[in-house]
Parts: C-alpha cells; sequence; structure tokens
C-alpha cells in the first residue's frame, strides 16, 4: 500500500507537467481562494435580499441593481464615468508631450523615467494629502494668492470637483507616460528620417508619422488611467469631502455606515464589469499590433 | 528618437515633473517647520517628528505595518517566484488562461478587492486583525511579484543551464547553482515591491483590519480626516523616503538585470 503511493509520488514529480502544477499550486490557490472565491461571493450576495443586521438573506432579487435606475444612482454612475473620462483626456494631454521627451532624450531617460515612476509607488494616501495641504483655503496657494493681492478671501478649491480632478491627474499620469514612452521608444527612427528626406515639416511628421505610430501607447494609457479612475475611493473621499460621491464612495458607504451590503455589492460588481469590458478592449487592440508594454 | 527637443516642451514637461513632485516637496519642507497653524516659514524644527514619538497609536501602527509587511512580503515572493517559475520553464495545458488570471488583482478595483475579502472573512467567522490583513496583502502582492521575477526570468540566457544541464547536473542542481543565483535580483525587486504596496495600502486595509488593529496608513488616515497638522507631514515624509528608497533599490536591481541579460534596451542610448 504505502509502497505504492511513494511510488505513484515519484511518478508525479518526475511528469513535467505534473511538476509546473506542484510550482502553481500554493499561488493558484491562495488566489483562488483570497480572490477569486470572494468575487463569486461578492456577486451572490449582489442577488441577494438584504439581511436585517448587515448580512444577506436568502433568496433571489434583481432589486439592487433596479436601484441604479433611481436618478440618485443613475448620477453616480454618470459621474464616475464622465470624470474618469476627463481624467484620461488630461493625462493624455499632459502626458504625451512628456513621454515624447524622455524618449528623446539620450542618456537622461533614465533618470526622467525614475521621476515619473517614483511618485506612481509612494503612497496614494500621501500624495492625496500634499495635495490638501496645498489646496485648502488656510493652504499655501491661497496663502499665495492673498499675499500678492490677487484675491481677497481665500479661493475655495479643496472640496470641489475640480480638486477632485486635480488628485486623479495627479495619481494617474504616470500609468498614461509610461505605455506611451513604451511605444515612442521603439519607433524606427528611419521613418522619420525618410518624411524628413521626402520634404515633410517636422509638425507634419509628427501628425502623420510620429502619433499614428504611438497609438497603441496612446491606448494602452488611456485604459491604465481610465480602469483605476474608474475604482478610485481616496480621491473623491479626501479632495471632494465625500459630498459628490464616486461609485467607489458608494460602495464604500454601503459597507461602512449604510450597512446595505448587498446593494454596496452590486456597484461593486459595476465596477469590476466596467473594468473588465475596459481590460478586454485594450487587449484586442494589444493582440493586433506591437503595443505598449503592460506595467 | 533622438532629435532636439522644442522649447515648448521642455515647458510643459518641466511644468508636469514641477506638478508631479513640488507638492510632495513642500509637505517635505513643511514637516520642520516651526508653527503649528501658519504656512509661513517660522523656523526650522525637528519638534514635529519628536511629537510623532509620544504617540502610541502611531508607534503602534508602524509596527503593524512593519510585521504585516515582512510576512506579507515574505509569502508573497514565495508564491510569485514559483508561479513565475513555472510559467517560464514549463508547458502545460491552460498556461495562457493562467496567465491572464494573474493579471486580474492587478486590473481590479481595490475597493472591489476589499469588499469581497470583507464578506469572506466575515462568512468564515475570522476575527479581523493581524491575520486578515496580511492574508489580503499577500493576494494583492502575488501578481506584481509573478510580473517581476518573469520578466527576469525571460532576460536569462537559458544556455547556461542547459549546458549545466548537459555537464551532468540534475534538475535540483541546475535550478540552485544556476538558474537561483541568476534569478536573486528579480526575486529581490519583486519582494521590495511587494514591501511597498504593503506598507503603503489603505484602501483595501481599511476593509479587513478590525478597529483594533490600525495600520500606519489607516492612522494617517484618521489624522488626516480630522485636522490638517503638521504631525501628518512629518509622518508622511517618513512614509515617503523609506518607499522612495525601496523604489529605488528595486529600479536598481532591475537594471543590473537588464546590464547582465539580453534585453540591455535601456543602455542603449
Amino acid at each position: 500500500m504505502s509502497i505504492s503511493w511513494r511510488r505513484r509520488v515519484v511518478r508525479w514529480f518526475s511528469h513535467p507537467g505534473s511538476q509546473a502544477w506542484t510550482l502553481l499550486g500554493p499561488g493558484m490557490s491562495w488566489l483562488i481562494v483570497f480572490f477569486l472565491v470572494p468575487i463569486l461571493i461578492m456577486l451572490a450576495y449582489s442577488f441577494m435580499p438584504r439581511g436585517i443586521y448587515g448580512g444577506v438573506d436568502s433568496g433571489v432579487t434583481l432589486e439592487h441593481y433596479a436601484r441604479f435606475i433611481d436618478p440618485l444612482y443613475l448620477d453616480v454612475l454618470q459621474r464616475t464615468f464622465l470624470w474618469s473620462l476627463a481624467c484620461t483626456v488630461i493625462c493624455l494631454v499632459l502626458g504625451y508631450p512628456v513621454a515624447y521627451l524622455i524618449a528623446g532624450s539620450g542618456r537622461w531617460r533614465h533618470l526622467l523615467l525614475l521621476l515619473v515612476v517614483l511618485p506612481f509607488w509612494t503612497s496614494f494616501l500621501v500624495r492625496t494629502f500634499a495635495l490638501i495641504f496645498l489646496l485648502r483655503d488656510t493652504g499655501l496657494i491661497n496663502d499665495w494668492l492673498l499675499r500678492l493681492g490677487l484675491t481677497h478671501e481665500p479661493l475655495i478649491i479643496l472640496y470641489t470637483p475640480a480638486a477632485v480632478m486635480v488628485g486623479l491627474v495627479y495619481g494617474f499620469l504616470p500609468l498614461m507616460i509610461l505605455p506611451v514612452y513604451a511605444s515612442l521608444e521603439k519607433l524606427d527612427a528611419s521613418l522619420l528620417e525618410a518624411a524628413e528626406v521626402l520634404g515633410a515639416r517636422p509638425s507634419a511628421s509628427f501628425w502623420r508619422v510620429t502619433l499614428p505610430l504611438s497609438m497603441p501607447g496612446v491606448i494602452a494609457g488611456s485604459l491604465l488611467v481610465f480602469i483605476p479612475a474608474l475604482g478610485s475611493f481616496l480621491t473623491s473621499d479626501l479632495l471632494g469631502g465625500a459630498k459628490q460621491m464616486m461609485i467607489g464612495n458608494l460602495v464604500q458607504n454601503q459597507f461602512a455606515a449604510a450597512r446595505n451590503w448587498p446593494f454596496g455589492s452590486a456597484a461593486s460588481f459595476i465596477v469590476m464589469v466596467l473594468v473588465l469590458v475596459a481590460v478586454l478592449i485594450y487587449l484586442r487592440i494589444r493582440g493586433r499590433g506591437p503595443a505598449g508594454t503592460l506595467p | 528618437m533622438n532629435r532636439r527637443a522644442p522649447r515648448w516642451l521642455l515647458a510643459v514637461s518641466g511644468v508636469v515633473y514641477a506638478f508631479l513632485h513640488l507638492p510632495l516637496l513642500i509637505l517635505i519642507v513643511f514637516s520642520f517647520n516651526d508653527s503649528k497653524f501658519s504656512v509661513k516659514w517660522e523656523g526650522f524644527t525637528f519638534r514635529w517628528y519628536k511629537r510623532l514619538l509620544e504617540r502610541p497609536e502611531i508607534l503602534y501602527g508602524l509596527k503593524l505595518s512593519l510585521l504585516v509587511g515582512l510576512t506579507a512580503t515574505l509569502i508573497a515572493t514565495l508564491l510569485g517566484t514559483l508561479l513565475a517559475l513555472a510559467l517560464a520553464r514549463h508547458r502545460f495545458t491552460g498556461r495562457r488562461a493562467i496567465e491572464a488570471f494573474l493579471y486580474l488583482p492587478i486590473v481590479t478595483p481595490e475597493i472591489v478587492m476589499g469588499i469581497s475579502l470583507l464578506i469572506l472573512f466575515v462568512l468564515l467567522r475570522l476575527p479581523l486583525g493581524f491575520a486578515t490583513i496580511t492574508i489580503a496583502h499577500v493576494a494583492f502582492c502575488i501578481s506584481f511579484v509573478v510580473l517581476v521575477v518573469l520578466a527576469r526570468l525571460q532576460g536569462m540566457d537559458q544556455q547556461l543551464e542547459e549546458a549545466a544541464m548537459t555537464l551532468g547536473a540534475d534538475e535540483m542542481a541546475t535550478f540552485w547553482r544556476i538558474t537561483l543565483p541568476q534569478l536573486w535580483p528579480g526575486i529581490f525587486a519583486g519582494a521590495l515591491l511587494a514591501f511597498t504596496m504593503s506598507f503603503d495600502d489603505f484602501v483595501i486595509t481599511s476593509f479587513v483590519s478590525g478597529s483594533g488593529s490600525s495600520t500606519l496608513p489607516i492612522v494617517v488616515y484618521g489624522m488626516v480626516r480630522k485636522t490638517v497638522e503638521p504631525s501628518i507631514n512629518a509622518i508622511s515624509t517618513i512614509i515617503l523616503l523609506v518607499t522612495a528608497l525601496l523604489i529605488y533599490l528595486a529600479d536598481r536591481m532591475v537594471r543590473r538585470d537588464a546590464k547582465g541579460g539580453s534585453r540591455g534596451c535601456d543602455e542603449a542610448a
């Protein structure tokens, strides 16, 4: 009995396929139990009636999804979508020139890239606080404006949609710069020389050669900004003062204050679906051409 | 791509770099300002840093963050490295599906991970605290470790491994004496990233930490919500410097990787 068991183990390990599964086993188990299963449970919750003490009751219902027809929540969805879109566009306009500069910067390239990556990896919370420090009524910007006599009373910047937009762009700009840089860096310089030799002015060769060839990076960057913007919560919470909710705040509210877990799960699942759609679009486009890298 | 940059391009880039870095620099400078309320410069002081030591919740948060960070990093790095080895060195059915699955935690919004884990922990009746925070942190760190280690594995010269095998080393000896020593920088960089993410995480932690177990970001969030005080600048400065150092080290590791391996594209210029 025990011999055959041991032989089976030996055979298992000598088979190349099963060796791979031994390596995969621990990590995949962790992700299945603590990532995939929780999301499936969350999905199930979103179809169940609300329990009295915060949990759920048994049964099946669509009421939580139906609530999104309510103008109040439709508004939240719409705002989340539009703000994420606006953030993406602003990041593109600001990020493209920077990526272009880095790609052509020779030996400074690595330093310039590091300076883009560094703030991205530092604490989101700390960076958001840095903006609060600047933007609040008695903050540095208002202090300067008052001292220069540009205004007579402090501008209210914090807790407005503008502050949230500044925070979103500040948070996600590096995600635009990196993939655009990656696609510009791969650009074949001889194509630009050809355009020049054939008499194209620099602006023409930019619009007709550089920009079209960097489109994969632009699309990748746009989605990489758009996706986390959709799910953002801290920015609108701290810089928007939770006055104008994005869907992340709605989810958090349902779990913290309102104790309506199934409704929160439904809202959360809607975010997840929006994100997955964006990812699928990204993968489709990436599959087609030589795209930027996924950071 | 190597042409002289027009002036407006430099100007726009300068503004963007200032936008990315000035708020943080100002935050750091004012952590040394000798005034509780004013944004005017009143002189240099270390008093806000000393004040931090008098607050037990900050010290507790720091201790918990370090403990969670180290534990989660250890587990995530081990599991992630094994996953990367399987993906880089083995052919098996479902390989592409698993690779795609590993990207999912990276794109999933933190808030979704946070609440779904909270639901799971409540269902399992696990008390919220050190264990649940660590479990959650491992879950969102694994994929990043896989990405970094996989990049290193793919950049490595496989001929060395083949040579070792030809010379009679078995798989185990080849792994310990050829693969692992070359892989080390990748593993180390992955671990540094994992630790940074764990140390910084607020959103997911806020859902899975009970009331008695606040990590440093949770404590800082509580302070930020209440008021703006120079102590927050001080603790933020410490967090910034620690994470910046770790990221710089990780970056150096990956760069060494690029020089040693065959993907020296950054050095071409």
